[in-house]
């Protein structure tokens, strides 16, 4: 049978690699920049945070690296979006591809090797699924009680107010987007380290795909992000346990569900903005606009 | 009166624009100071500059005796410049509280504050909830929160750019007695505006710029109207000409008209207005009731029930735009860029959106390209757009341009009914009275226009009747002739529960 409390700690688990990325693109929507590139800066995590701890030995070193590596791929976008210009969806789109390609060119002496093991922290959970926990707090502190919060989100919610009131526009953003980058990092490393102890080929699957839709499911709220990290990584695990326990589904429409999952929530919550209650939504109102400062 | 604020020889080059050239003037303490110019004669290069969002290329600026030449709004702030930005500069997703806080420095804790606030608020009558978010709010409360930032600055000078064009008469009055009472703490105030009588009435000096150069400091109180006119114009400004019209039969009947409120926006109830041929109605109200609404219901972006929405005889009420069109009743909508016009396109391009139909433009589904090109140049010589041609993109115009040219595709279009919301929003003195002139012409000819604006001003110089529109709801028409500004403020809803702003003792 399925124990409610095993599934608990490996929906903890599913959920921690789209928890990073989540928060991170949370944090850069927040200031008004769409990066679909999140993907590419998982997989560029996943391969270094991989590569560093199986060379070093130690799963800290590695996650350093990934962080340091989502980042750098994070700023090539910074650099092609906010200085020249260059349009936010297919530049973020180009990074998820190019993420996937470069990892598969450099990734294959690495292929066939091991992890070396996460150590668990308290209650048997590994560190890591305690900073993704910690880091949802964080991140909602940071952005709806302290001052920077304030100013990013006023950055994404109107650049040109913002930058009439003398806020600088652009360094916020890249901020944000080294953040972004840094978290997408930490998720797609969480995913090569941590669950499957081996580095494959565009073995993020599309978890990258899904952060990028959990941000808008969450409504931009750090809390929200952590339900819909939740939510996937229980259907994630379901699905995978159902198969175990034979249930006799297809295993392809149990491979669907979580994806399936994503888009009904989408629409259901699309759906419910153009019919009514909600006032305003929760879409910075900068979100994907390129901003030139006239000097 | 000692100098706050003081330029001497500012200057501003953009590429092919010479935007300030030589620009003196003076603001003392306690002095309601109005800058005045048409759109394009550089006041806004010229604050930019003191508010520091722009760097001056020549000349320099004192502020209490201290040399001022801020890098950016923060400085300029740090040095005690404030300022109300026409636009309003508010993050609509953001409470008031936070918006506040955004516009200040070293602003204090939350709690701390919302308890300022709510004391600064009080004591200039500008009631506000620092827990709202912006986007609730009607355009008098955003004023306030706008105003509200800078007080909690101290600031020796405030600088306001067109504070009123958004407010109701009574609204503007307590801003007034908010400004006054400002100036008399010693306060220099900086006051942007193209509404000659307001300035007349509350300034205590007026710098008129025009092209880029100061004309002349006066006391306008010592001028009329039509002298400031014509120092900002440069030339005498025509009177409208509202003679040869006699209303004639009806020729828009809307009954019991009413829609559900879409996104967000105001409901409609119960409308019910009689236009005749040769005659203007008027339409007055704050921003928010039901202008937009009403304007799509009679386009004909919004079908209504049978029977409500009826041309010379023929029911409209279920039909679209283009069969509206057809039929004769045209529009004209507040937003030039996006809804009147697409800024993306040629101006030819545009004619094609709303007059393809009635000027032969396109043929059996083609485009005649030429017959479009030739409407657009009519538009632009009987207008006087000012344009490279018919080919320049509609966004690449100023907004007082493209007015002309959206306003002038209509009007060219021979309308038995127009409807116009807005017409002259942003434009500058000229081309509004221009506008003004060609919406009488066309009632002189016969057609009914009704002028939905929340320019008070423009409804009584135009209108036969006015009538209010407040949250969805029209009132009687009432003849234009020996209406006061009082009484139509009045009937515009008052001033939204604001109390009038007391001196504190």
């Amino acid at each position: 049978m399925i124990d409610p409390i095993v599934v608990f700690v490996l929906l903890l688990g599913a959920a921690t690699p789209i928890l990073f990325a989540a928060l991170g693109e949370l944090v850069a929507e927040r200031a008004g920049v769409l990066n679909l590139g999140v993907e590419g800066m998982m997989i560029g995590g996943a391969l270094a945070g991989f590569a560093v701890a199986n060379v070093t030995g130690s799963t800290a070193l590695g996650f350093v690296a990934a962080a340091v590596a989502g980042m750098a791929l994070s700023l090539i976008f910074a650099a092609l979006t906010q200085y020249l210009m260059s349009n936010q969806v297919a530049t973020g789109l180009a990074l998820a591809l190019f993420g996937l390609g470069l990892t598969a060119m450099f990734g294959k002496p690495y292929e066939g090797l091991k992890a070396p093991s996460m150590m668990a922290g308290p209650l048997g959970l590994n560190l890591m699924i305690w900073l993704g926990l910690i880091m949802v707090p964080v991140t909602w502190w940071f952005l709806m009680r302290s001052r920077a919060g304030l100013i990013l989100r006023a950055v994404g919610e109107n650049h040109d107010a913002a930058h009439g009131l003398g806020y600088p526009v652009r360094r916020v953003r890249i901020g944000a987007i080294a953040f972004g980058g840094a978290m997408a990092g930490l998720g797609g490393a969480y995913i090569s380290i941590a669950t499957v102890l081996q580095w494959t080929e565009g073995m993020t699957a599309g978890a990258g795909w899904i952060a990028l839709a959990i941000v808008v499911f969450a409504q931009w709220n750090p809390w929200g992000a952590l339900a819909g990290a939740w939510l996937f990584g229980g259907v994630t695990v379901l699905q995978l346990r159902l198969q175990a326990a034979g249930v006799a589904l297809p295993v392809q429409l149990l491979s669907m569900a979580p994806y399936l999952a994503t888009i009904i929530v989408l629409v259901a919550i699309s759906a419910r903005q153009k019919f009514g209650r909600s006032g305003g939504g929760a879409t910075p109102g900068s979100l994907g606009q390129p901003f030139h400062a006239l000097r | 009166m000692t100098d706050i604020f003081r330029a001497e020889g500012l200057g501003k080059t953009y590429p092919g624009v010479r935007a300030n050239d030589d620009i003196s003037l003076s603001v003392g303490a306690g002095e309601i100071h109005a800058l005045l110019g048409e759109n394009g004669a550089g006041k806004s290069t010229l604050v930019k500059m003191i508010y520091g969002l722009v760097r001056p290329d020549e000349g320099h600026m004192q502020l209490s005796g201290q040399p001022h030449a801020p890098h950016d709004p923060r400085a300029a702030r740090a040095s005690g410049v404030a300022m109300v930005f026409q636009h309003f500069s508010l993050f609509d997703a953001l409470t008031v509280a936070e918006n506040i806080a955004l516009g200040m420095e070293n602003p204090p804790p939350r709690a701390e504050l919302s308890r300022r606030i709510a004391e600064l608020s009080q004591s200039y009558g500008l009631p506000l909830n620092p827990a709202r978010r912006v986007v609730t709010l009607s355009a008098g409360e955003r004023q306030r929160v706008e105003i509200l930032r800078c007080l909690l600055q101290n600031p020796r000078l405030l600088i306001m750019d067109e504070p009123t064009s958004v407010l109701t008469p009574q609204e503007a009055e307590i801003l007034f007695a908010t400004l006054r009472q400002l100036a008399e703490a010693g306060t220099a105030i900086l006051y942007i505006s193209h509404k000659l009588e307001e300035i007349r009435t509350h300034c205590d000096r007026a710098t008129i710029l025009r092209h880029g150069k100061v004309v002349g400091t006066v006391d306008p109180r010592a001028h009329s109207a039509r002298e400031l006119a014509a120092m900002m114009v440069g030339a005498e400004m025509k009177l409208v000409d509202r003679s040869g019209r006699s209303p004639g039969e009806v020729v828009l009947d809307v009954r019991a008209l009413s829609t559900h409120a879409a996104h967000e926006g105001v409901a409609l109830k119960n409308i019910a207005l009689t236009l005749r041929k040769g005659e203007i109605l008027g339409i007055g109200g704050v921003a928010g009731n039901g202008q937009d609404e009403l304007l799509a219901a009679l386009s004909g972006e919004i079908a209504s029930a049978p029977g409500t929405v009826t041309l010379s005889g023929a029911d409209l009420s279920t039909l679209g735009p283009d069969p509206r069109r057809a039929a004769g009743l045209l529009s004209a909508p507040e937003d030039r860029l996006g809804h009147a016009a697409v800024p993306q396109f040629s101006l030819t391009e545009n004619t094609l959106l709303t007059a393809g139909g009635r000027q032969d433009i396109v043929k059996g589904g083609l485009v005649d390209n030429t017959a479009a090109r030739r409407f657009a140049e009519a538009v632009i010589k009987a207008f006087d757009v000012r344009t490279p041609g018919p080919g320049t993109a509609a966004g690449a115009l100023s907004g007082g341009n493209l007015q002309k040219f959206v306003i002038g595709r209509e009007v060219l279009g021979n309308p038995r009914v127009l409807v116009v919301n807005q017409p002259t929003w942003g434009v500058d003195a000229g081309a509004a009275a221009s506008i003004r002139q060609a919406l009488l012409d066309l009632a002189a000819k016969g057609a009914g226009v009704i002028v939905i604006s929340q320019d008070l001003d423009e409804l009584l110089e135009l209108s036969d009747r006015f009538c209010a529109l407040n949250n969805g709801r029209l009132s009687d028409p009432r003849p234009t002739e020996g209406l006061t500004l009082d009484e139509i403020g009045l009937m515009l809803g008052g001033a939204h529960g604001m109390e009038v702003g007391h001196v504190p003792a």
